[in-house]
């Protein structure tokens, strides 16, 4: 009876429309964007798992990847999960895991991954598709209840150095997505598709072309293999309909002689107008970066009071340690202040801009500096409880000494002008940190063994979800930070946890290696 | 279209300007930088194996090393990705030219070390060809992994070299018992010790009052003053001669 039921439902609403998403705070028990919501959150508003029954998690089910460290961040839709991988994607029952349709895009033989491992971050749903990146840089739209192919488009080529592993962000009408290929000299940029029919709607250059705003910060011809990379979801605000999107390290990485100035917009935010890609504000965290510091990260946004005010936010924990709260219609700089060690830069002043120590390049003998060229944080998700007003984010507090070297551009090879080096006798530290989430000011930590590389995802019930690279999946209290619950899945966790309903009940699930885990009461 | 056919030009020409010789003294201060911090700053080796041998485990000829330099051995070696292919190049010519210097002369005697290696008990801790107890480093082939100077120096004074998985801790649970042994695993919330009579211990952290790890200490004892120079150089002589299983 109660399969029938689940049935007709599934017949009924397998549809993801725009305003679905939209309000896929109204219907928790799916996970409908890569960060469950338009705002960037990676928060659950489900209230059934607590500190009080955590401890009673147990395994549901596991889906196998046939490839290693998936860093997968799953769709759930209408009893259906969506999972990718390197150049493929599946739809697994919810309930079981088993496998319901799967697909896979054959990889040409000469291609190759230019400073990043085969990896793929998550799907996109809207209407009745699927949308999957390629590492061979096809975004496709795949029917969600066969897997078969819609369209798909060529987004760039591969040959250069462009890449994807970044899970497209679907808004009205248009699938949204970005580029990886920053340590190979590309030119970067966002592009957006007409969803029905794949045919492109805008793209904005993440580098300027002469007579753009922002190229007067480049003083050379450099800007042409500039880098400014989009591997990261960006976030969404259907009310301003602006588009957020992180820009990656400009090109070369460490060796920043050949590009003298500010190098506009490499690891900036930038707002986008939904419509046309028009580029409505930037705000650049690290000018003239040197160290591979992308603000490829996701946007989180937020209204709060500033000085008394009503503000629309946005804000980020940055690669390069440093906090930042930005007005999400202006970008003007609200306050920012350092969450973990750093020793590039006294501090910020009253516009944002870093005040840099000297002495702080990549050198030819080594530069010590903190935080590697990993960051303080990477890719992976930082959560935000409109519950706590919390700012949850995994943290890396690792130490590097910075080379720099030559640097030739040849197409499709690196271009990074050098690299870095472990500190003798230096281990490293990582934590999941609790930020007040309008000032940046710490309210908690909890340490991990090591530095991590998974996301964190908090719920209303109170939990604070993340994973650590020995294998450990736990829950920590979301307000105080205290431990509740942790199992050890068995391999590397570099993935974004999810939640969402199974029948009714609340679950959380977590990619560890090539292992996808689903647990529930 | 113009700008790719420039690019291509471009690329026919850096290529061109690649010396057909490589650069030592570019290939060492790559090393130096990338490479010393595990092998050693001549190649002696430490964490990572000695290099100042003709043949490599890993890399039977010049293009086998370079891709090894490239793209590391998982999971102890990281790839040097972001070298070019002239910095991989150099690197690999100067690891080349370590194994051409001459190896350092053994004064030991290699028949007499043997007997020292028996004597002292180190087969109370180490397995030797199969043959041993397994609570310290397998000693088999070690002399392909490490140098006679750091063989050396690790026998007189082993803290300053205990290699990864090998750190000697301290654990005191919340009641007041303390377990003191090597660390062969740990995570966020639990750790995993070996004790001297090969015993593992699984530990919640939740449940330990302290987990004091030291580098600084081994349960190795020093044998700078157990032994004469000259049997230490006996003992040297030895265990430099362990090639690994016939």
């Amino acid at each position: 009876m109660k399969w029938l039921v689940f049935s007709i439902a599934l017949g009924v609403s397998a549809q993801v429309p725009y305003q679905r998403i939209v309000e896929a705070g109204k219907e928790p028990g799916n996970w409908l964007t890569y960060s469950g919501n338009y705002s960037g959150h990676r928060f659950s508003p489900l209230t059934q798992l607590t500190a009080a029954n955590v401890t009673g998690l147990r395994m549901k089910w596991a889906h196998q990847f046939p490839d290693r460290r998936t860093e997968v961040s799953p769709i759930v839709a209408d009893g259906v999960m969506y999972v990718t991988g390197p150049n493929s994607a599946a739809a697994l029952d919810v309930r079981t895991g088993r496998e319901l349709w799967s697909w896979t895009r054959p990889l040409p033989k000469d291609y190759q991954s230019i400073g990043f491992g085969h990896v793929n971050r998550g799907p996109a749903i809207l209407d009745s598709q699927l949308f999957v990146t390629t590492l061979d840089c096809y975004l496709v739209a795949l029917d969600i209840k066969s897997g078969a192919e819609r369209w798909s488009v060529q987004v760039a080529d591969y040959k250069p150095g462009y890449s994807m592993t970044v899970a497209p962000l679907a808004i009205r009408g248009k699938v949204v997505v970005g580029v990886s290929g920053g340590e190979a000299g590309i030119r970067g940029f966002v592009d957006a598709y007409d969803a029905p029919t794949g045919k492109r709607a805008w793209r904005f250059h993440t580098i300027p072309e002469p007579g753009e705003r922002g190229h007067e910060s480049w003083a050379t011809d450099a800007w042409k293999t500039g880098g400014g990379s989009t591997w990261v979801t960006g976030s969404y605000d259907p009310e301003l309909n602006l588009i957020y999107w992180g820009i990656g390290n400009p090109s070369p990485d460490w060796n920043g002689d050949s590009r003298p100035g500010d190098n506009l917009f490499t690891c900036s935010f930038v707002a986008l107008d939904g419509e046309t890609g028009a580029l409505r504000w930037h705000f650049q965290f690290t000018p003239h970066d040197t160290h591979d510091w992308d603000a490829t990260h996701v946007p989180v946004l937020f209204d709060a009071d500033v000085r008394g005010k009503r503000r629309k936010l946005i804000a980020s924990a940055n690669r390069n340690a440093f906090y930042y709260v930005l007005d999400r219609q202006s970008g003007e700089f609200v306050a920012g202040r350092p969450y973990s060690k750093q020793t590039w830069a006294q501090g910020l002043d009253d516009r944002g801009r870093p005040i840099v120590n000297p002495n702080t390049e990549p050198s030819e003998q080594g530069t010590l500096l903190w935080p590697n060229l990993n960051g303080a944080t990477v890719w992976f998700s930082p959560a935000y409880s409109p519950r706590e007003g919390l700012f949850y984010v995994a943290t890396r507090e690792v130490g590097s000494i910075y080379y720099k070297r030559e640097a030739d551009y040849k197409p499709g090879t690196f271009f990074a002008g050098g690299g870095e080096n472990l500190v003798p006798n230096e281990e490293g530290a990582g934590f999941i940190r609790a930020l007040d989430a309008a000032t940046g000011e710490k309210r908690w930590e909890f340490p991990l063994h090591s530095a991590p590389w998974a996301g964190v995802l908090a719920t209303a019930g109170g939990l604070v979800f993340s994973g650590s690279d020995e294998g450990n999946f736990f829950a920590l209290d979301a307000h105080t930070g205290k431990p509740l619950w942790e199992v050890q899945t068995g391999g590397p966790i570099a993935a974004n946890p999810i939640s969402f309903n199974i029948d009714g009940k609340q679950c959380v699930a977590i990619a560890a290696n090539r292992v996808l885990y689903v647990f529930g009461l | 279209m113009w700008r790719w056919l420039a690019v291509s030009v471009l690329a026919v020409n850096a290529t061109a300007q690649v010396p057909s010789e490589p650069d030592l003294a570019s290939g060492q201060k790559l090393f130096t930088s990338q490479c010393a911090l595990c092998h050693g700053v001549a190649g002696g080796g430490g964490r990572g194996p000695s290099l100042t041998r003709a043949k490599l485990n890993h890399a039977a000829d010049d293009a086998a090393l370079r891709e090894v330099i490239k793209n590391g051995i998982p999971p102890e070696m990281p790839g040097a990705w972001q070298l070019s292919a002239r910095e991989v190049a150099n690197t690999a010519a100067y690891v080349k030219s370590l194994g051409s210097v001459p190896a350092e002369p053994l004064i030991g005697d290699v028949s007499r070390g043997a007997r020292l290696y028996e004597a002292n008990g180190c087969s109370g801790c180490h397995i030797n060809g199969g043959r041993g107890e397994g609570f310290g480093p397998e000693l088999t082939g070690i002399g392909s992994k490490r140098s006679a100077a750091y063989l050396r120096e690790a026998l007189r004074n082993p803290a300053a070299s205990t290699p990864d998985g090998f750190v000697y801790v301290t654990a005191t649970t919340n009641s007041g018992e303390t377990v003191r042994g090597i660390r062969v695993n740990e995570d966020t919330f639990t750790v995993q010790l070996k004790d001297a009579q090969g015993r593992f211990h699984s530990m919640s952290k939740a449940d330990l009052k302290e987990l004091r790890a030291s580098r600084k200490e081994t349960p190795m004892p020093g044998y700078g003053t157990r032994l004469s120079s000259a049997e230490l150089e006996d003992l040297v002589a030895y265990l430099a001669g362990l090639r690994g299983k016939a």
